[in-house]
């Protein structure tokens, strides 16, 4: 997994390539942790180059977007696609977080 | 039903991507295509990681993992002697609650059984025996 990072506006965009599972997911947690702690609070994921995901990077999403939500933040979708977008639907994911079409579609609702 | 592997191995989470790749590779022998692998490799680690979180809560134990496949369809046993746990009775997670309310467990062994054609469970020996079953497409 290869987890990039870069602020637009007052969001921080990260992209997330390759495969967030048991191993990797932890990790991905901890670098938004770390951005949270630091006073960021608007986040916009972007899945484009994420190829899995398992219920251990759900876990990670969802575990973020409460800590998130106690300090009034957010945490947009973008990118999802094949079988990512798949376990995502059948999660019901997407009732719970917005999903965009784009990144630029998601920053105009920050 | 000829046996395409069997590899047994610590249930440590460590364990986890060479358990994978040997089944991802057994699944791309049977000529399943990309989605279907991937659907294979989630039910794997659901049901995996799963083990490793909860099977052996006093003492280290083990996990095995085998393939098989007939005309019809592509087996995927996975054995453990960990404390009795049959995936196939638990109810469906929640799905109308919201962030606060959500919660995250039962999801991986509602999305085993989501993607997967059948999902068997049985306890024998003292150890659980859990077969997720692919249909081959004809």
């Amino acid at each position: 997994m290869e987890i990039q990072t870069r602020k637009e506006k007052n969001a921080v965009i990260v992209s997330v390539k390759g495969r967030m599972d048991a191993v990797t997911a932890p990790e991905f947690e901890k670098n938004l942790s770390d951005l949270i702690a630091k006073g960021e609070n608007n986040f916009l994921l972007n899945f484009d180059g994420l190829e899995y995901i398992s219920s251990a990077g759900l876990r990670a999403i969802l575990a973020t977007a409460k800590r998130l939500k106690e300090k009034g933040g957010k945490i947009l979708l973008t990118g999802l696609k094949g079988s990512v977008d798949e376990v995502f639907k059948i999660a019901g994911f997407h009732s719970i977080f917005k999903v965009f079409e784009s990144e630029e579609a998601g920053l105009k609702e920050i | 039903m000829q046996i395409l592997f069997n590899l047994k191995l610590p249930a440590r989470l460590e364990n986890l991507q060479r358990l994978m790749e040997s089944v991802s590779n057994c699944a791309r022998a049977q000529d399943f295509d990309q989605k279907k692998i991937q659907e294979i490799e989630l039910a794997v680690e659901e049901a995996l990681v799963n083990i490793f979180n909860y099977a052996y809560p006093d003492a280290p134990g083990e996990v095995e993992v085998n393939c098989r496949a007939d005309h019809d369809h592509f087996t995927i046993e996975i054995i453990d002697s960990g404390i009795p746990f049959d995936i196939t009775s638990l109810p469906n997670p929640d799905f109308t609650a919201d962030v606060d309310d959500r919660k995250i467990g039962g999801l991986g062994i509602f999305l085993i059984k989501r993607v997967m054609d059948e999902v068997r469970y049985r306890r024998e020996n003292d150890r659980n025996i859990l077969n997720l079953i692919i249909k081959k497409d004809k």
